[in-house]
């Protein structure tokens, strides 16, 4: 294999497996580290800069870094049993926004004077918000259209309040308008033909993904009165349109959507609420806590049941039919639901809240516009890293660029958009995306004294603390977890192996000792000699199975081998370099911030 | 030194031996040496040992004397006996702990200046009574724990750190072993683990005195231009005579015979030795020859490495004194005081 090249800003960012799994590549363990010194303030400036939304995304993120962490891979099954569970990553941001200082003054503000170009951005959810905050910075003039009265998109109309207060929502919005230059206009926009002909330089489609999928069965039509769609279920109750639901209530689906309809549910007078699922209970969408918060709140789930009919009985909707199935799965691995021939369960239900999935629409954009839509999904054509469309002033983000994901995409997309449009309008070429920066610095401070806490903690994960049951149901908008207070906090921080601060091997200063391969707990290094990297991987102190994860190579060694660590299962405690006598290896920090727009 | 204790995760794929253990398991307490010290890879090396021996600690007895090397055996089998006798004094009380409970494991840990200058007549004679142990020496040519004077073992012309050079004859131990009579008499480095874990494995496995003389660079002391004892130097230097590759079953193993050629030498228990020839035509169990081409080596200035020279079939010291197989600290008052019938028989039998 050749020398690894650490100079590439990617190679170290790898190694910080939830920045890198983050989409807004979120500097994580920095923050975290911040956690346990009490700078809450700071910590939540460094996810303001990246994530835009920290007290929001804090409590409702998908935290795509939590499977990605490394101690799901390191974790001792003799202490923590079979769960070897990541470090609480989304509940530590919480920790931030909920015990920082007033930041308001640390918050950068629009220059005085604009730039004189003007966006418009379609939709006030996650994406346009953070396209707004970037470009507003720079001295552009933003003005977001939504249909609804108040910003925030679906975080505001869709998520529960007991998983988000309004409040919460208010000051994470505020902060984006205080910025400046950034106007929000209620308006609903039927026709993209129509904004185009005004005097926008760039507009930017966040519309997300509106239409919540109905369920074609018999029965549908006649029950029609006690069968609602989740998404439009969910945000009639954030309206205060809707405050009551029938004593038994079947929820269809298993995602996200249905975890929060049924919880829901049982907050407005559900006293049996079931959410009934086609697939296995394992497969479903909704992440494993949601699942395990919506069975917190006695709702069980039925899986392997297929919905066959409504029935209605003098008018009223009084069950409904389900066929079971059970999932096969052909040579290629792919699933299908094959009946199993047992009698069809029936189940009573007073109201039916269907989440089977969420579409994007379009009615409002005309095709005849020079903006092209694939044939086959009938969603705008939209390049992945630009995000612009084929209409070169049009860009989309969020859930309306790809469909329907997460606030924490939205925010990555809204990034990627604004560095775009402002490529754009200064006339350069938009593939040509700026490098993130990277700030290197040892963190030897001393023989045996290192600028971070290098001692591994072996605790379990901690558990966020949550509002006694009957309480949170009495109360719709109770908000259930309580949050880590400091002294949790303090200690789930110290979980933390720090992924970022990376060992550094300086081939010239090595004198092949072994001492560094001795000491390491996790047999991540071996000097040998150099080949193939699947000879290699299986040549290693341990064999390196784990082909996601890079093989650092240092060349040049006295014996002509090489060095070769295996990054998977590194605990970053530095001891290899505490041991190393001529200081070849080294402990140094590698801050990596993604570029926003106005930064390059 | 480090103050942080090793963290006790492990890799996930961690290895199980025969008895249940993993290799962490034959760890000690953290290294309190200095930070590259050979000596720290050979106690890796008897850890990895002993794991693949599927030697129950509790088994172990570790004895060593003063110096570096000496503190060494607190850094690994955390889990067996281990006695820290006076400077050069392992040899005689390891013999009396050997005599008195023939059922442990002995291994002595010893630095160059432990067994080849205060203690070389202690060393001497263990050899030559055969006792059934594992002689470790980690060699650095210097005496690190006092701050580098030169040991016994320098060889004569090389330069200490500060300019000084040794005009005194060094004592090659393995020579010196095999004509005591040690019966197992091997030279490693601390710097090749692939050659000194099986070294180890089989001089365990040896029932009789078995010694390695295993050179460990002292990186404070003796790791300069013109040291005889330093990394480079040894990498440099290094003349190994055969790799021991496994100790295997006493059926002959399918051969996959590498260009040197195979050597499987027979041990007492059935098993054999199997050796990848790396000097054509090296006999290790030829004893005059051995010493020659240690000396033939020396005289071009490298170091013989390698399993030097085994006696198939050695005799330790309690079959030199004919002791009964039960350990003798196990023996109950009435066996050693067998009353006066006994004592009477034994005195009309020396009239
Ligand atoms: C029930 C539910 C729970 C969820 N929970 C989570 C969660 O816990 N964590 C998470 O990360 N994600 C969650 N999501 C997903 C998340 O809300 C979305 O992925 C995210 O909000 C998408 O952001 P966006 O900026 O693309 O658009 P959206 O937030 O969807 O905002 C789009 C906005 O555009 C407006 N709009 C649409 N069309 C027009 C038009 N023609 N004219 C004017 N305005 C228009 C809409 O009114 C809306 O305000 C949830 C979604 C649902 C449905
Ligand atoms: C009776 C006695 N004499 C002298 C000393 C001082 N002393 C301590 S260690 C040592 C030499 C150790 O050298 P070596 O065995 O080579 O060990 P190293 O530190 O090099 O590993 C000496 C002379 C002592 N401790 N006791
Ligand atoms: S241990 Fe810390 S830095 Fe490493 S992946 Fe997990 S949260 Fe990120
Ligand atoms: S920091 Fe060094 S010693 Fe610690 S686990 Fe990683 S490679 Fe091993
Ligand atoms: S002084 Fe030399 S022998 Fe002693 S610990 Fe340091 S390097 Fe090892
Ligand atoms: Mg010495």
């Amino acid at each position: 294999m050749r020398a690894t090249d650490i100079t590439d800003p990617n190679y170290f960012h790898k190694v910080v497996d939830c920045q890198w799994a983050c989409p807004a590549h979120t500097p994580v363990p920095e923050y975290i580290r911040l956690i346990a010194h009490g700078r809450y303030s700071d910590a939540y400036m460094i996810n303001w800069k990246s994530n835009v939304f920290p007290g929001i995304l804090g409590r409702t993120c998908d935290r795509p870094c939590e499977p990605a962490c490394r101690r799901t891979r390191v974790e001792d099954e003799t202490v923590v049993g079979a769960r070897k569970e990541p470090v609480a990553i989304c509940r530590l941001k919480r920790v931030a926004a909920d015990f920082k200082d007033d930041v308001s003054g640390l918050m950068p503000r629009a220059p005085e004077v604009s730039n004189g170009r003007k966006i418009a951005c379609i939709g006030a959810g996650p994406a346009s918000l953070t396209v707004a905050r970037d470009l507003a910075v720079m001295g552009y003039e933003v003005t977001l259209f939504d249909q609804n009265p108040q910003l925030g998109g679906m975080i505001r109309t869709q998520i529960p309040h007991f998983r988000l207060p309004v409040s919460v929502i208010d000051e994470e919005m505020d902060y984006i308008t205080s910025v400046g230059n950034i106007a929000f206009k209620q308006r609903e926009v039927d026709s993209l033909k129509a904004v185009l002909a005004e005097d926008w330089d760039a507009i930017f489609v966040g519309t997300g993904a509106p239409r919540g999928r109905d369920l074609a069965i018999p029965g549908r039509d006649a029950a029609a009165a006690n069968i609602h769609i989740g998404i439009d279920w969910l945000s009639s109750v954030s309206f205060g349109h809707v405050d009551t639901v029938g004593k038994k209530v079947i929820v269809l689906g298993g995602g996200n959507t249905a975890m929060d309809c049924c919880r829901t549910a049982r907050r407005l007078g559900g006293e049996t609420v079931k959410v009934i699922v086609r697939s296995g209970f394992e497969e479903m969408k909704a992440s494993p806590w949601e699942k395990d918060d919506a069975m917190a709140e006695d709702i069980p789930i039925l899986n392997f049941m297929t919905p066959k009919a409504f029935h209605v009985e003098d008018g009223r909707l009084v069950g409904m039919t389900f066929e079971t199935v059970r999932a096969e799965y052909d040579e290629k691995g792919r699933r299908s639901l094959v009946p199993t021939g047992d009698p069809d369960p029936y189940v009573e239900c007073d109201d039916v809240l269907v989440a089977i999935g969420q579409e994007n629409a379009f009615p409002w954009i005309e095709r005849d516009i020079g903006l092209e839509f694939d044939a086959r999904w009938d969603m705008p054509v939209v390049d992945r890293v630009t995000l612009q469309s084929t209409h070169p002033k049009v860009f989309f983000g969020g859930d309306a660029a790809f469909g329907p994901e997460n606030i924490i995409w939205a925010a990555a997309h809204g990034h990627d958009a604004a560095i775009s449009i402002h490529k754009l309008l200064e006339g350069e070429d938009l593939k040509d995306r700026p490098a993130p920066l990277m700030d290197v610095v040892s963190q030897k401070m001393g023989i045996h004294e290192w600028s971070y806490d290098n001692d591994i903690r072996v605790d379990p994960r901690f558990k966020v603390p949550h509002r006694a049951l009957e309480e949170s149901l009495a109360n719709l908008s109770a908000e259930v977890e309580l949050g880590f207070d400091p002294v949790l906090a303090f200690k789930e921080a110290q979980r933390c192996l720090n992924c970022d601060i990376q060992t550094v091997f300086a081939p010239k200063l090595c004198i092949e000792c072994d001492a560094c391969v001795d000491i390491c707990p996790m047999d991540s290094i071996t000097f040998a000699d150099n080949g193939e990297e699947q000879d290699l991987r299986l040549r290693l102190t341990a064999p390196a199975l784990n082909a996601d994860q890079d093989l650092y190579i240092g060349e040049g060694l006295p014996t002509g081998r090489v060095m070769v660590k295996d990054e998977d299962v590194c605990l970053h405690c530095g001891l290899c370099a505490e041991r190393c006598p001529t200081g070849a290896w080294d402990m140094r920090k590698y801050f990596i911030e993604m570029t926003h727009a106005g930064q390059a | 030194m480090t103050y942080l204790t090793k963290p006790k995760l492990h890799h996930p794929a961690l290895k199980r031996n025969d008895i249940g253990f993993t290799r962490r398991d034959y760890e000690g307490a953290v290294s309190t040496l200095c930070a590259g010290c050979g000596h720290d890879s050979i106690s890796a090396s008897i850890v990895q040992a002993c794991f693949e021996l599927s030697i129950e600690p509790h088994r172990v007895a570790k004895l060593s004397g003063i110096g570096c090397s000496s503190k060494a055996p607190t850094y690994f089998l955390g889990d067996s006996h281990g006695f820290n006798t006076v400077h050069g004094r392992m040899p005689s009380v390891l013999t009396g702990a050997n005599l008195a409970n023939r059922e442990l494991i002995y291994m002595g840990v010893s630095g160059d200046g432990d067994s080849a200058s205060i203690g070389l007549g202690q060393f001497a004679h263990l050899m030559r009574r055969g006792v059934n142990m594992t002689y470790i020496v980690m060699n650095n040519g210097v005496y690190g724990l006092t701050k580098g004077q030169f040991s016994a073992t320098a060889d004569k012309g090389s330069v200490a750190k500060r300019g000084a050079v040794n005009n005194d004859a060094g004592i090659d131990l393995a020579s010196l072993a095999i004509i005591m009579g040690a019966s197992f008499v091997a030279r490693s480095f601390s710097g090749d683990k692939g050659q000194l874990t099986p070294l180890i494995k089989a001089a365990m496995s040896h029932p009789g005195a078995a010694i390695l003389d295993v050179v460990s660079p002292c990186v404070a002391f003796n790791n300069h231009a013109g040291s005889t004892k330093s990394y480079d130097f040894v990498r440099d230097h290094n003349a190994a005579v055969n790799r021991l590759d496994l100790i295997v079953g006493a059926e002959p193993m399918e051969a996959d015979v590498p260009p040197g050629g195979m050597i499987e030498v027979p041990q007492v228990d059935g098993s054999n030795l199997r050796l990848r020839r790396i000097t054509p035509d090296y006999d290790p169990s030829d004893k005059a020859g051995a010493l020659g081409f240690i000396q033939e080596k020396a005289a071009l200035g490298e170091v013989a490495t390698g399993l030097l020279y085994l006696e198939p079939l050695p005799r330790d010291l309690h079959g030199a004194l004919n002791t009964i197989p039960t350990p003798l600290n196990q023996l109950a008052e009435q066996d050693l005081c067998p009353g006066q019938a006994a004592l009477d028989a034994i005195n009309a039998s020396l009239r």
